[in-house]
C-alpha cells in the first residue's frame, strides 16, 4: 500500500470516529497543557528573578560583613568584622580593576515631609553609587564629590518616598527633616521596583555617606561596599584583588578566615535562580507524569479500539491489507492523534498560562523550546504507546477477525 | 483454478478434526459454482483456503497459474487483493463509510505499479451492481440487499480471477436473495467466475454446477445444464438491480 493511501485510510478512520479520537487525545491534551502551564509558571518566575538581579546594576561586586567569628573566636559586636569607610577608601586607592566604589552607610529613621511622615531607609553613599547600581535620577541631579566632602545636607529620594512625602508635588528643591536635620531634596531616583526577595528598592533616601555618618546617625554603620568593573571580564580578577586588599585592611593574619564576603552578580543570580530551578523541575516532573498518564490513556483506548475494530481489521486483511499495512495504519492513527492532542494541549496550555498570568498576577513565560519538546514528546508517546496495540491489530488472524462479533 | 488432495486438519488437544479430508477440484474461468453440504462439512474451511486466508495442511492449490499454498503471508495478502473478491454473509462493510469509499478500499491496498483512478473504478463497479445512484450512502442508510450489492461491487472492483461468496444470501429474505443471485448470474454471464456457499437448494439451483461436501470430502459434483433463471420480472423492486 502506498504511503499516501495509508495516511488517507488512517486519516479517515480518525475523522469518522470523532468521539473515540477525542477520548484518545484527551490524556495528551491535558498532559501537554499541564506541561506548558507548569513550565511557563516556573520559567516566568525564573526570568522575573533574573531580571530583578540584572536590575541591581551592571558588573557589580558586593562586599558584606562576613560571619562574626574568625578562626573560631567570636570577636564580638563593634570589633573588626564590621566594614569601615577606610575599607572603601583603601580599595579606591589600591585597586586596579575597580572603576567605581561606594560604601553604603545605612540607617533607618522617620523622614518628615510636607505631606506626611514616612519611615524609611537612609543609605549614605558615594558619587559612584548610581553608576554601580545602574540607577539614574528621573528628575533633579545626583550629589557631587564636593557635596560628599563638605557633608552637604542634600538627598536624592526614591520613587516610593517621593510618593509618600510629596504625593503629586515636585520634591526637587523642597526640604524634609530627618532626625530634626533639614535636608534639601536635589533629585528623585527612577523607579526600580522590587528585589528578588520582594523589598521595595524605591523606598530609600540616598545622601552623601559623610552626611549620614556624621549628622544623621550616631555611628558609621557600613552595611555594604559596592563596586563595579568597567567590563565583565575583569570581575574574577577584581574579586581576587578585593579580597587581598580587604584582608590587609582588616589586618587578618594568614591563618584567619575572611571576615567579609565578596559576591559578584553571577553568584547573586545563581543563588536566587537556584530555588526557582528546583521549582521548575518539580513542576515539570508533575506535568511529565500527567503526560505519561496521557500516554497510557492512549494505549488503553487504542487497545480497546483494536478489540472493537477486530472485524474491520478482518475486512481490511481479506481485501488485501498486509499485516504491516494494518500496523502502520494503527501507528499513524496513534501518532496523528497524539501530535494533534499535543498541538491542542499547547494551545490550551498557552491560553492557560496567559489566564493564570492575568488572574494571579504571576509572570508566565512560554518558550518555543517547551513547545517543541512537548510536541516531540507527544509524538514519541504516540509511537511508544501506539506500537503495542498496533502490533496486536496486525497479528490478528483474518479468519477469526472476520468471525468476531 | 486447481485444487489437489487438499486437507485441513485442526488439532484440538489430543483429537484431530479433519475439516477437509482430501479434496480435488478444478474451476474453469466463467463458472458459477454452488457449494452445498451440512453444517460442519468443511465448506467455509475450503473457501478460506481458496480465498488465500488460510494454508492447507496438505495438498496443492493453484490459482491463475500461481501455487498459492507455498506463498508467504504478505504474498497471500497481495493475491487476495489482486485475484480474489470476497462476499460475506454479514456484508462486512466498514460502518460510517460511504458505499463509494467501501468499494474503493481494495484499490487503496493495491501494491501493483501504476496509478489507478480509484474513485472512477469504484463508481463503475457500483453502477455494475445497480447502485450508481447510492454512492454517497453509508451502510446504515442502505437495505440488506443493497449492502450486499455494495459488498459485491467491492469484490469486483479489482477485477479478480474469482469471486468467493460464503453464504451471501444467509442474512437476506427470499426475495432479496433472488435479486442477489440474479446479480451473480448477470456478472457470471459477463465472464466472472463465482464460487458460492449456500445451505439452500433454491439458491444453489441458480448455479451452473453444484458441489456437495460431506465430512470434508466431495460427494457430489454435478453440472446443471438447465440452471434456473432468476425470475427478475416477478421479484424485482422498481429501482431495478441492473441497468
Ligand atoms: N479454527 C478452527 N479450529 C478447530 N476446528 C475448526 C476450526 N474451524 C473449523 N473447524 C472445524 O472444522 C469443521 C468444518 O468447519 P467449517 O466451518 O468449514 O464448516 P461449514 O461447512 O462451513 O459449516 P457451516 O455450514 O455451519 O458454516 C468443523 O467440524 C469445525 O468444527
Ligand atoms: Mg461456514
Amino acid at each position: 500500500m502506498r504511503a499516501s493511501n495509508l495516511i488517507k485510510v488512517a486519516g479517515k478512520s480518525i475523522v469518522k470516529n470523532k468521539m473515540r479520537t477525542l477520548l484518545t487525545m484527551l490524556g495528551i491534551i491535558i498532559g501537554v497543557g499541564a506541561v506548558i502551564v507548569m513550565v511557563a509558571v516556573g520559567d516566568g518566575a525564573k526570568s522575573q528573578i533574573e531580571r530583578q538581579i540584572q536590575n541591581l546594576g551592571t558588573n557589580m561586586l558586593v562586599i558584606t560583613p562576613g560571619s562574626s567569628s574568625a578562626g573560631g573566636v567570636s570577636r564580638g559586636a563593634g570589633s573588626f568584622n564590621r566594614l569601615k569607610l577606610e575599607d572603601a577608601e583603601k580599595l579606591r586607592n589600591e585597586s586596579m580593576y575597580l572603576s567605581a566604589i561606594s560604601p553604603v552607610v545605612t540607617t533607618f529613621t522617620q523622614a518628615v515631609g510636607p505631606q506626611g511622615n514616612w519611615r524609611t531607609r537612609i543609605n549614605g553613599v558615594d558619587v559612584d553609587y548610581p553608576l554601580i547600581r545602574d540607577w539614574p535620577v528621573s528628575s533633579g541631579s545626583f550629589f557631587t564629590a564636593a557635596d560628599v566632602r563638605q557633608r552637604k545636607k542634600v538627598a536624592i529620594i526614591g520613587a516610593t518616598v517621593a510618593e509618600e512625602l510629596f504625593e503629586d508635588d515636585d520634591p526637587v528643591g523642597q526640604t524634609i527633616r530627618v532626625r530634626n536635620v533639614p535636608i534639601q531634596i536635589i533629585g528623585v531616583l527612577a523607579a526600580k521596583g522590587q528585589t528578588a526577595e520582594g523589598t521595595d528598592q524605591d523606598d530609600v533616601i540616598l545622601a552623601p555617606h559623610t552626611t549620614v555618618g556624621t549628622r544623621l546617625s550616631r555611628w558609621n554603620f557600613v552595611s555594604q561596599i559596592l563596586a563595579s568593573t568597567s567590563s565583565p571580564g575583569d570581575i574574577p580578577a577584581a574579586q581576587e584583588e578585593m579580597k587581598v586588599i580587604m584582608r590587609e585592611s582588616h589586618g587578618l593574619a594568614a591563618w584567619e578566615a575572611d571576615d567579609f564576603e565578596i559576591k559578584n552578580q553571577a553568584e547573586l543570580t545563581e543563588a536566587a535562580a537556584g530555588t526557582t530551578e528546583v521549582m521548575t523541575l518539580l513542576l515539570a516532573a508533575i506535568a511529565g507524569i500527567s503526560l505519561l498518564v496521557g500516554g497510557i490513556g492512549i494505549m488503553n483506548i487504542m487497545l480497546v479500539s483494536v478489540t472493537e475494530r477486530t472485524r474491520e481489521i478482518g475486512i481490511r486483511m481479506a481485501i488485501g491489507a498486509r499485516g504491516t499495512d494494518v500496523l502502520t495504519q494503527f501507528l499513524i492513527e496513534s501518532i496523528v492523534m497524539s501530535i494533534l492532542g499535543g498541538a491542542v494541549g499547547v494551545g490550551l496550555g498557552f491560553a492557560g498560562a496567559q489566564i493564570l498570568g492575568n488572574v494571579m498576577g504571576w509572570q508566565t513565560l512560554v518558550n518555543t523550546d517547551t513547545v517543541m519538546v512537548a510536541i516531540v514528546f507527544s509524538a514519541a508517546v504516540g509511537i511508544f504507546f501506539g506500537f503495542y496495540p498496533a502490533r496486536k491489530a496486525a497479528s490478528l488472524n483474518p479468519i477469526e477477525a472476520l468471525r468476531y462479533e | 483454478m486447481q485444487v489437489r488432495g487438499l486437507r485441513k486438519t485442526y488439532t484440538m488437544g489430543t483429537n484431530k478434526v479433519h475439516a477437509l479430508a482430501g479434496v480435488d477440484l478444478d474451476v474453469r474461468p466463467g463458472e458459477l459454482i454452488a457449494i452445498m453440504g451440512a453444517s460442519g462439512s468443511g465448506k467455509s474451511t475450503m473457501m478460506n483456503i481458496i480465498g488465500c486466508l488460510d494454508y492447507p495442511t496438505e495438498g496443492s492449490y493453484t490459482l491463475d497459474g500461481i501455487r498459492a499454498d507455498t506463498l508467504s503471508k504478505n504474498e497471500l495478502a497481495d493475491i487476495r487483493n489482486q485475484k480474489i473478491g470476497f462476499v460475506f454473509q454479514g456484508f462486512n462493510l466498514l460502518p460510517r463509510t460511504t458505499a463509494l469509499e467501501n468499494v474503493e478500499l481494495p484499490l487503496l491496498y493495491d501494491r501493483s505499479p501504476g496509478k489507478k483512478k480509484t474513485k472512477e473504478l469504484a463508481k463503475e463497479a457500483l453502477s455494475m451492481v445497480g447502485l450508481g445512484d447510492r454512492v454517497d450512502h453509508v451502510p446504515s442508510e442502505l437495505s440488506g440487499g443493497q449492502q450486499q450489492r455494495v459488498a459485491i461491487a467491492r469484490a469486483l472492483v479489482t477485477k479478480p480471477a474469482i469471486v468467493l461468496a460464503d453464504e451471501p444470501t444467509g442474512n437476506l429474505d427470499s426475495k432479496t436473495s433472488v435479486e442477489v443471485m440474479d446479480l451473480f448470474q448477470t456478472l457470471n454471464d459477463k465472464g466472472i467466475t463465482v464460487l458460492l456457499v449456500t445451505h439452500e437448494h433454491d439458491v444453489a439451483e441458480y448455479a451452473k454446477r453444484i458441489i456437495e461436501l460431506k465430512d470434508g470430502k466431495i460427494i457430489r459434483d454435478q453440472v446443471q445444464e438447465q440452471r434456473r433463471a432468476a425470475d427478475v420480472a416477478a421479484t424485482m423492486p422498481t429501482d431495478g438491480v441492473l441497468a
